[in-house]
């Protein structure tokens, strides 16, 4: 539509009021572009984002297609979590009164590496996904470890950094893990702890700590901040075979499972005022009140490449009413990195090995 | 009856408010994307229930937009500019309808329940049409992504067009979506 009635009987500008008016448009839609490509990182090109995250554990681990960029060789696992009603006094989620939350989940190893030897590491790993009848979800990811090496997403970096090869040798500089250490005492919890750790001949004999710090609300809106995991109900005799191979895990899992299901004890440490809740890296004193929440029931098992557990994001901050994250910084960072991973494997989906054998 | 010279008072109230929303929520959703920082979660819990304010809005826009009349472009508007300018338009319209549509449906696919606060979930939209699928989450995601961009450009358009006959052409366009009782 075009108006007949109006027409122009403005004087017309001079040349230098109409480059100054011109030369204030660009100024405006320069700074508001500006603006965003600071707030998107491109004029901030130091800031630690998810991306560089994500980089280098591709730089370190090499890059698998498809795979998750951590953690990425692994199980699924499914079955249910029963709940004993003893954490409903301090949290409104369903998982904690209903009877029954069915779970899928996933073992696995915390190295970039899809085809990384079991025995390679002492650390395993269990995700989960409780799925509440109000279609809220609870997900989490458990490490054998009791505490993590670092308590920062930017310390967490500068660790992957001392690992990456060496441009010159094509190697990690072996001193660079040893320097990162020295300069970073808050990871002595951890090098205490692995230096007795084992790389265990079964997931099904592993505890999982859930590591960071979470607040449990209850129905009147209190805060109670809480660390979370999973204790093994059944233990090996100490005399159990040495394990063979590099893929013992996952077959000593289908083995265990064929024989019945899998259970663990979900624990919930309740903290005291003053314990540290935005630091993964220092424990909680061993005394404090421990909430025996109900049973995590594993039934069955599914190849990774195509089972449940796929196409889960294990982001620690979905969670349902009644537990919400801490300002532990990790939880943020660990959310920010999962969802640049899940973007970049599911969007490789199809290079899979598995899926590629059962194509035609 | 003739022509309108300004937007009714309800379209240039839904076109500010909007405005702003949909700066905030470009910038919003440009800085979580890049943060690994707490930033990062807060601003995600900010980016859904914007999302789907805007998309409320949007819809009640079009409503507004169809139901009552525009004040014309100026007569002397050279033709090409008149194309750029309902061109826009209907391109403004469309990515503000589309991208929170998309934003639905890729935490959807994801398998996500789509959380709107501590409580308040949405179901998933289309669960029939679209189920949960690994592909179909990374092709939305990445739309939503570059659309997301191609908006950001199209309001910085917008917005230069709008300075233009503000300080350039000094018209009536700015005017109309400024003041006037109707």
């Amino acid at each position: 539509m075009v108006d007949p009635s109006s027409s122009p009987s403005r004087p017309p500008l001079s040349a230098a009021t109409l480059a100054l008016r011109l030369a204030g448009i660009a100024v405006v839609v320069a700074a508001l572009g500006g603006a965003f490509a600071y707030v998107n990182g491109t004029l901030d090109p130091q800031r630690l984002t998810p991306k560089a995250l994500v980089n280098i554990l591709e730089q370190n681990n090499g890059t698998h297609p498809g795979f998750r960029r951590n953690h990425s060789k692994g199980v699924c696992v499914a079955g249910y979590f029963e709940s004993t009603g003893e954490a409903g006094a301090y949290s409104t989620a369903q998982v904690f009164t209903q009877a029954r939350t069915p779970v899928v989940g996933r073992f696995a190893l915390p190295s970039g590496n899809p085809y990384a030897p079991d025995g390679s590491v002492p650390i395993r790993s269990l995700a989960l996904r409780f799925t509440q009848a109000n279609g809220q979800q609870w997900r989490t990811g458990m490490n054998s470890m009791p505490v993590f090496p670092v308590g920062t997403p930017e310390a967490f970096y500068q660790f992957q950094q001392a690992q990456s090869p060496d441009p010159a040798t094509g190697k990690p500089n072996p001193a660079a893990v040893p320097a990162f250490f020295a300069a970073h005492p808050e990871a002595m919890p951890f090098l205490q702890w692995i230096k007795t750790a084992k790389p265990s001949a079964s997931y099904a004999t592993e505890t999982y700590n859930g590591i960071n710090a979470f607040y449990l609300i209850n129905p009147t809106g209190q805060r109670q901040a809480v660390r979370w995991g999973v204790v093994p109900m059944s233990q090996d005799a100490a005399d159990a075979t040495p394990p063979q191979g590099a893929d013992f895990l996952e077959q000593d899992l289908v083995k265990r499972l064929a024989a019945g299901p899998l259970r663990w004890q979900l624990n919930i440490t309740l903290a005291n005022p003053g314990d540290p809740v935005t630091d993964a890296s220092k424990p909680w004193p061993a005394d404090r009140k421990v909430l025996n929440a109900g049973t995590l029931v594993l039934e069955r098992t599914q190849a990774q490449d195509n089972g449940e557990c796929r196409d889960i994001n294990y982001d620690p901050l979905i969670l349902p009413a009644g537990i919400e994250g801490s300002d532990d910084p990790l939880l943020a960072a660990r959310s920010a990195a999962y969802a640049s991973s899940y973007l970049r494997r599911t969007s490789e989906v199809h290079q899979l090995p598995a899926t590629q054998e059962s194509r035609p | 009856m003739s022509a309108p010279r300004h937007f009714a008072p309800l379209a240039r109230l839904l076109h500010w408010l909007m405005a702003l929303m949909i700066i905030a929520m470009l910038f919003i959703g440009a800085g979580m994307v890049a943060s690994v920082s707490e930033r990062h979660e807060w601003l995600l819990q900010l980016h859904k229930p914007l999302g789907i304010a805007i998309l409320l809005l949007v819809i009640a826009r079009l409503v507004v937009r169809f139901t009552t009349r525009q004040p014309p472009l100026p007569a002397d508007l050279p033709s090409w500019q008149v194309l750029a300018a309902k061109a826009s338009h209907g391109l403004l319209y469309a990515l503000m309808l589309i991208l929170p549509l998309l934003g639905w449906a890729m935490i959807s696919a994801a398998g996500d329940p789509v959380m709107l606060g501590h409580s308040l979930r949405l179901p998933a939209i289309l669960p029939a049409i679209l189920p949960a699928h690994a592909q179909t989450f990374a092709m939305l995601r990445k739309a939503h992504g570059y659309l997301a961009y191609l908006l950001f450009l199209t309001v910085l358009v917008h917005l230069a067009a709008a300075l233009f006959h503000a300080w350039v052409r000094r018209d009536e366009v700015m005017d109309s979506m400024l003041r006037g009782k109707g």
